[in-house]
């Protein structure tokens, strides 16, 4: 097991390791739910409610869940948070609920939250264990914030239900529907993968000059 | 019967749960890089999803109803147990059959598709026959998503595809271009 530092624990989550854009864990709601930035932001925070909630109830636990039937504890847990979520949100804000639907209830089955209660919380401390779960929540909420960013901007020409570009503006429905869920996240990829060989290429010239400035001297 | 037929039409081509509700995404991009694998993916989907179907309609016939809080936990709990014990008689009874769909019936169980689908139906209140009609189109739906990306991407392999775009960006891609196509089936309406 690699050790590694609070500080990182909190901070790889977010961007370096980001669930959704770097390991391509919980594509199912981040493709589902994030036509508008309303309801990124509400599967972001049902999601990071249950990611934490079921972190601190593995970590505290752990020494009691037998090793044979782990996976199905911990599947309990998760099931048991999300129920909690699903009836907060239907009584907070009936709304938001009614669009994200079954989605709700299918957090149970995003792979992120199980795989931190495998690989991490299951291992670690309470104190680490909520410290990534909070790394990984925010990182999963980015990462819907920036799929239901691009979603709702140009698919309905506002963000956050502000419009943006006056009445000329012509909406570019497919961004809205499930078509425009995997392009959106395919060109964000594109995108990411281009900065990060951009960085690379960079990298590889400072080096090179470095070295004939050293041959030089 | 037309009202089932149509369910079955419906949920294959107009509402297709890979391509239109974004379930059963993992199989979807990690098991299509062959047709064949996609093909037996899919048949070992039809089957859980049948029996998927029958055991959400049981729950919520008999019990749910006095405690619907339970509802999430219950359908992963009894759905996950049962493909184990028709895993262990299909290796029993059929070893060769065990052989074809052995290795995927225990990653179908944690997919997104499967507690998806005992979700929908019960949101949509369908009665018996509905609901078996139902995962059954889910099913088909799914093999035929599997199946078309599995083909594309076989052939993509031959193409000379841009370094930044290799991998799951070009996956994503090519799904997108797959649900617009699908998005042409609309025209057909959606089941109530």
């Amino acid at each position: 097991m690699r050790e590694t530092t609070p500080k990182q624990d909190l901070f790889r989550g977010i961007w370096k390791e980001n669930p959704v854009l770097i390991q391509m864990l919980g594509l199912c709601p981040a493709l589902a739910v994030t036509n508008t930035v309303e309801n990124s932001l509400a599967m972001g925070v049902a999601t990071f409610f249950v990611l934490l909630g079921s972190s601190l109830s593995v970590s505290l636990l752990k020494k009691f869940i037998p090793g044979e039937v782990r996976i199905s504890t911990y599947i309990m847990i998760i099931a048991t948070f999300v129920t909690v979520a699903d009836m907060s949100l239907e009584a907070m804000v009936p709304v938001v609920h009614k669009k994200l639907g079954a989605f709700i209830a299918l957090i149970v089955v995003n792979c992120m939250i199980l795989g931190r209660q495998e690989a991490f919380a299951s291992k670690r401390p309470v104190g680490r264990a909520l410290l990534d779960a909070v790394g990984v929540g925010t990182g999963f909420m980015i990462a819907m914030v920036m799929m239901g960013g691009v979603r709702e901007i140009l698919g309905m020409g506002s963000f956050l239900n502000i419009p943006l570009f006056g009445d000329n503006y012509e909406p570019w429905v497919v961004m809205i529907l499930p078509a425009g869920g995997f392009l959106t996240l395919g060109f964000w990829l594109l995108g990411l993968n281009w900065w990060a060989e951009r960085k690379k290429q960079r990298q590889k010239v400072l080096a090179a000059r470095e070295s004939s400035e050293r041959r030089a001297a | 019967m037309g009202d089932l037929i149509w369910i079955l039409i419906s949920t294959v081509l107009v509402n297709n749960f890979t391509l239109a509700y974004f379930l059963g995404l993992c199989p979807f991009m990690g098991v299509s890089a062959r047709v064949e694998t996609a093909l037996r993916m899919g048949m070992a989907n039809i089957f859980v999803l049948t029996i998927t179907s029958i055991c959400a309609w049981l729950l919520n016939t008999f019990l749910l109803d006095h405690a619907p809080y339970l509802r999430v936990i219950s359908f992963i709990v009894v759905i996950a147990s049962l493909v184990q014990i028709v895993e262990m008689v299909i290796k029993k009874v059929s070893p060769a059959l065990f052989k074809q769909l052995g290795i995927y019936l225990p990653l179908i169980t944690t997919n997104c598709a499967i507690l998806g689908l005992a979700i929908f139906q019960t949101n949509k209140e369908y009665d018996f026959f509905q609901g078996l009609f139902f995962a059954i189109g889910a099913g088909l739906g799914l093999t035929l998503a599997l199946v078309l990306m599995a083909s594309i991407r076989e052939d993509a392999e031959r193409a000379q595809v841009p370094k930044i775009a290799q991998g799951m960006a070009l996956v994503l891609i090519i799904a997108g271009s797959l649900s617009m196509a699908f998005m042409g089936f609309a025209g057909l309406g959606s089941a109530s």
